[in-house]
């Protein structure tokens, strides 16, 4: 085969030292999500929603683009933060499900938005403490972000919960569908404990009772029930192992580079 | 300080006057050195110029296109092999704003952030923002996002008209 399809995938994940892998996981959730939300121009309820979704999915961008920059140089192989981004395919992602997962309705969107900001809030506040100075920046950076999105979601989420018989039904469905998806958002396993041990990263089971304590709080607000805790949570996004919605979302942000490989603006 | 030093302390000054003087491509009112973007210059062991900015928000487009004109405002000042460094830390703050900044920007029709950055939490309590047209507080906001990642949209309700507000982080 010859022509402007032959660009080959390729694997960074895949035996990933425990750093490179924590920072691609960082990354792929932050690109995967700015991209969902990039999926609402041209669709949101209203402009100012329109341009608040745009404006964070700038910000998870953003984030993207610094952290793809360090796996990058952590990789070492020569390769840019747009290889990363475009010429992987679905095993080699490691996004959190809840990322990927298809926008649905603005309540469904909010609510992610919400229970996503809640978590990483707090993580990216942790990690600014980092003893790797490049992550500690990229976290201090990306905490003020996350903030504002906190707030916004946040806000959203009490005036639809606690609004009409119609968003408040919207948003008891949008909690019951994403929530069994949050359980992996404090997933701990050997490249944490080796990160956490050195002082990289922080332990993501100490910072859930701060998530649970905030979402409690926001649910009340908005007089919808807290759902009991899950005897089963999704989980795979870290490992490689995706929901099918991945894959599609892939086809459309990898599209243009892997069909004209090299093209620019 | 020997000569060598002298002279690269000039450059340096030379370099930070001439990339200060570099406006935003989203609020030309403002220069990169009165928003805080301009971190710092030094002389690099090849003799060129190095000069550090910060972005105000991650995902800023308008960093690519400062760059380019930092580099160009360089080049016209006469100074050799200039280069732009992009660095994260610390964290950009509207704390940085200089207080003439946030004079020229009022004056432009966007409320200035307040002179200490505090953040309002999910459930804290709403900031007092001035309108920048008849400087009454009794304003509201319209939107918690802007026109640029940097501003939120409010109304004053004395006057009525809806301005921009410099968010503060």
């Amino acid at each position: 085969m010859s022509g402007i399809c032959d660009m080959t995938s390729i694997l960074v994940a895949q035996d990933a030292p425990p750093l490179l892998l924590h920072v691609l996981r960082l990354a792929d959730t932050a690109l995967v999500l700015g991209h969902r939300l990039s999926e609402w121009t041209g669709r949101a309820p209203m402009l100012e929603e329109e341009l608040a979704l745009a404006n964070a999915a700038l910000d998870y961008i953003g984030q993207a683009r610094s952290l793809y920059d360090y796996a990058a140089r952590l990789d070492g192989r020569g390769r840019t933060e747009d290889d990363l981004a475009y010429l992987r395919d679905t095993p080699d992602w490691r996004c959190w499900l809840i990322a990927e997962l298809p926008n649905g309705d603005f309540a469904h969107s909010v609510l992610r938005q919400f229970l996503v900001a809640a978590a990483l809030q707090p993580y990216w506040r942790a990690l600014a403490a980092s003893r790797d100075a490049t992550l500690a920046a990229i976290a201090a950076k990306a905490e003020k972000e996350a903030a504002y999105h906190l707030r916004h979601a946040g806000e959203w989420v009490i005036r639809l919960g606690d609004g009409t018989d119609e968003s408040h039904r919207r948003m008891t469905e949008a909690l019951e569908d994403l929530w069994p998806y949050t359980g992996e958002m404090f997933e701990a396993d050997a490249v944490e404990a080796a990160l956490v041990a050195e002082g990289v990263a922080p332990d993501p089971l100490a910072l859930r009772p701060a998530w649970e304590a905030m979402v409690a709080r926001v649910l009340a607000e908005a007089t919808l029930d807290l759902p009991a805790p899950c005897a089963w949570m999704q989980s795979g996004g870290r490992r490689g192992v995706h929901t099918e919605h991945l894959g599609h979302l892939l086809a459309v942000m990898q599209h243009l580079p892997r069909s004209y490989p090299g093209a620019v603006w | 300080m020997s000569v060598v030093a002298l002279a690269d302390a000039a450059l340096r000054q030379r370099a930070l006057a001439a990339a200060g003087a570099v406006a935003d491509p989203e609020i030309p009112v403002l220069s990169i050195a009165d928003l805080g973007v301009l971190r710092d210059a030094r002389v690099t062991e090849d003799g060129g110029v190095e000069v550090d900015i910060t972005p105000t928000y991650s995902g800023c487009p308008a960093m690519g296109m400062i760059a380019v004109q930092v580099e160009a405002a360089l080049l016209a000042a006469g100074l050799p092999a200039p280069r732009v460094r992009l660095v994260l830390s610390p964290a950009w703050t509207t704390d940085w704003m200089s207080a003439e900044g946030r004079a020229k920007l009022r004056d432009y029709g966007i409320a200035p952030p307040a002179p200490r950055a505090t953040r309002r939490g999910l459930f804290g309590l709403e900031e007092e923002v001035a309108c920048p047209r008849c400087g009454s507080t009794a304003t509201e906001t319209l939107s918690e996002f802007g026109s640029t990642a940097c501003k939120a949209l409010r109304r004053c309700t004395a006057c009525r008209e809806p301005f921009d507000h410099f968010k503060c982080l």
